[in-house]
């Protein structure tokens, strides 16, 4: 019982300050400092919790305990969420998402003239739904924790309340995200109907043993993969991001596009987990009944979606002028990769999926901290050409942000290359060689723009005068960001070894 | 209610679905694009409850409560941002918000 209590810890952490933010908030009335350090204490106290799970011997041989099996919560949510396991290191990565995010904040809003202390309570509040997305084991839970994660996001997108670009984003991402979650909710109807369970366990085991209705079956597949490609923001669902991103505040834009995006994998995972019948099932069937070829039709769906997605986001980001829409677009490439991983669906492509969301919060976040210092109030100053010359004026900045950009471009000894790596592998193992093949055309189609930046930096000079920057807290989530990245790059098995033990 | 099959509860709640998302497509308008929205919210209740009665099952009944809960709080948000929109800009037609488009 105690292994179960402490599994449960990031958990439990993340709803008490969820649930008691407001309640922080009425108490302390004007002071800011003390919430921002509670926020602070949420993330740590979750980071502190996982690493005692990991030094826990339990936490290798008994991988996902469900925790209230003999417990007096009745039988409906008797197998509601799984802890331990690769669920703890998605606890981690949304918790490093947070604190990268928080410390860039405060710079960012003091300068912006926005500190509102329910900046606080928002990021809390979609923290706690992205734990719920990894840890679900019910489609109620799964359901809740994207809920609570997007409405969030809603409200933080549209937090400049008076900036017209802030809300016309939040209007944006309210409709397309609602409109969304109506695909995703009516494709869990479905699969209700289908299998006669909520418990995606027992779906599991329906599936497998191939006692499905069909038709409701393929409904279900179809409508949650549109949910969650809006979610993802994959093509052809993926127009919604470069506006959102580009109109949202640059320190929620990076909290959004990975955390947010890294838990929209996360439930791509569980799902698919459940849903999809493993690769040995499907090479070892003579027959061919329906379910066998409805997963298999839509991991081909999925590989088109993949390529598409990749090209699209890559070459759009070409014709960019604007660093945060460029960075949007990118994103949308980074989906694409990371879809790889649902696509080869097997223990190496989900651990390479954690990895690349590992080494993509650090490069995004940095390289969306970097813009948010540069930026100027009311969104002027994100042009590449405003970029010219930095090198000159503040070399730190140039040169975190010339790592951030080779890392996500993908080159070594940086994270963003193993992260690719992994996934690209991945994916030839399962059979998809055509697709590793897109995937390389379209990194290197994207080295044009990433490179582009540098180059600006480094070899443009600058007209007139040279911008001031302040970096206060900022300077710490770029250094954590570096560290993370160059430490990713160099060490990639400390991460991928127990990630492979643990899916498998 | 035995005598009418599932199928039946299903379509139209497929029907519903449809109609909501036309809506949210077609039309303009902040607060009818919201209103389709909730259509599709409810064609799902729809669905979950006619499956949990077939099935004999109560989970599809509780996730219809939870359905309703989140739908209440996203009306609350949605129109929360309706309202800042209007405030800056004097309109609720989503095709005259078009800031960001380049």
């Amino acid at each position: 019982m105690e292994i179960q209590v402490l599994f449960s810890l990031p958990l439990i952490i993340a709803s008490f300050f969820a649930v008691f933010m407001p309640v922080f908030d009425a108490i302390l009335k004007k002071n800011k400092q003390i919430i921002f350090l509670f926020t602070l204490l949420n993330f740590l106290l979750v980071i502190v919790a996982d690493i005692f799970i990991f030094a826990s011997p339990e936490f290798f041989t008994g991988v996902l305990k469900s925790g209230l099996e003999n417990s007096d919560f009745g039988k409906f949510l008797s197998d509601a969420v799984s802890l331990g396991g690769y669920t703890s290191f998605f606890d981690l990565l949304f918790a490093i998402a947070g604190i990268l995010t928080l410390f860039a904040a405060k710079d960012y809003l003091k300068k912006e003239s926005y500190e509102l202390k329910e900046f606080y309570s928002l990021v809390s509040f979609s923290f706690a739904g992205m734990l719920f997305i990894a840890h679900a084991n019910n489609l109620l839970i799964l359901f809740l924790g994207i809920e609570l994660m997007s409405i969030s996001f809603f409200v933080l997108s549209g937090f400049f309340r008076n900036n017209i670009l802030s809300i016309e984003a939040s209007l944006k991402y309210f409709i397309l995200g609602a409109f969304a979650t109506g695909f995703l909710i009516f494709g869990f109807a479905m699969l209700y109907g289908a299998t006669g369970s909520l418990e995606l366990k027992v779906i599991a085991q329906k599936i497998s043993f191939n006692q499905v209705t069909p038709i409701y079956f393929a409904l279900a597949i179809g409508l949650i993969f549109v949910g969650l490609a809006f979610k993802a923001s994959t093509f052809p669902f993926h127009q919604w991001a470069p506006d959102v991103y580009t109109g949202a505040p640059t320190v929620v834009t990076g909290f959004m596009s990975t955390a947010g995006k890294t838990a929209a994998f996360a439930a791509f995972i569980v799902i698919t987990k459940a849903i999809f019948l493993s690769n040995l099932v499907i090479d070892n069937a003579t027959v061919n009944p329906p379910v066998i070829a409805i997963t298999r039709n839509s991991r081909e769906i999925l590989a088109i979606i993949a390529a598409l997605t990749m090209l699209v986001g890559n070459i759009t980001a070409l014709m960019q002028t604007n660093v945060k829409r460029m960075l949007a677009f990118s994103s949308v490439a980074h989906a694409g990769y990371i879809l790889l991983g649902i696509v080869s669906n097997n223990s190496n492509g989900w651990s390479g999926i954690v990895f690349y969301a590992f080494a993509y919060v650090f490069m995004q976040i940095g390289a969306f901290v970097i813009v948010s210092l540069i930026e100027k109030e009311n969104g002027s100053n994100l042009n590449l050409s405003d970029y010219n010359g930095l090198s000159k004026s503040h070399p730190f900045l140039s040169a975190s942000m010339a790592i951030f950009m080779f890392s996500l471009v993908g080159l070594p000894p940086f994270a963003g290359f193993f992260g690719k790596y992994y996934l690209f592998l991945s994916v030839i193992q399962s059979g998809y060689l055509w697709l590793a093949l897109v995937a390389v055309i379209a990194s290197i189609i994207s080295i044009y723009f990433y490179i582009g930046l540098i180059i600006n930096m480094y070899f443009k000079e600058k007209e007139g005068e040279p911008l001031t920057v302040q970096c206060k807290t900022s300077g710490i989530s770029i250094i954590l960001s570096l560290i993370g990245v160059i430490f990713l790059g160099i060490f990639p098995s400390l991460l991928m070894n127990p990630l492979l033990n643990l899916f498998k | 209610m035995n005598n009418i099959p599932l199928e039946y509860y299903i379509a139209l709640s497929g029907i519903l679905f449809t109609i909501g998302t036309l809506g949210v497509i077609l039309r303009r308008n902040a607060i009818i694009v919201f209103m389709s929205l909730e259509i599709m919210l409810n064609s799902v209740n729809l669905a979950f409850i006619s499956f949990a009665r077939y099935l004999g099952d109560t989970s599809g009944e509780i996730f219809v409560f939870f359905v309703m809960a989140v739908a209440a709080a996203e009306s609350a948000i949605g129109l929360a941002i309706i309202l800042a929109l209007f405030r800056k800009k004097q309109t609720i037609y989503v095709d005259e918000v078009n800031v960001l488009k380049h």
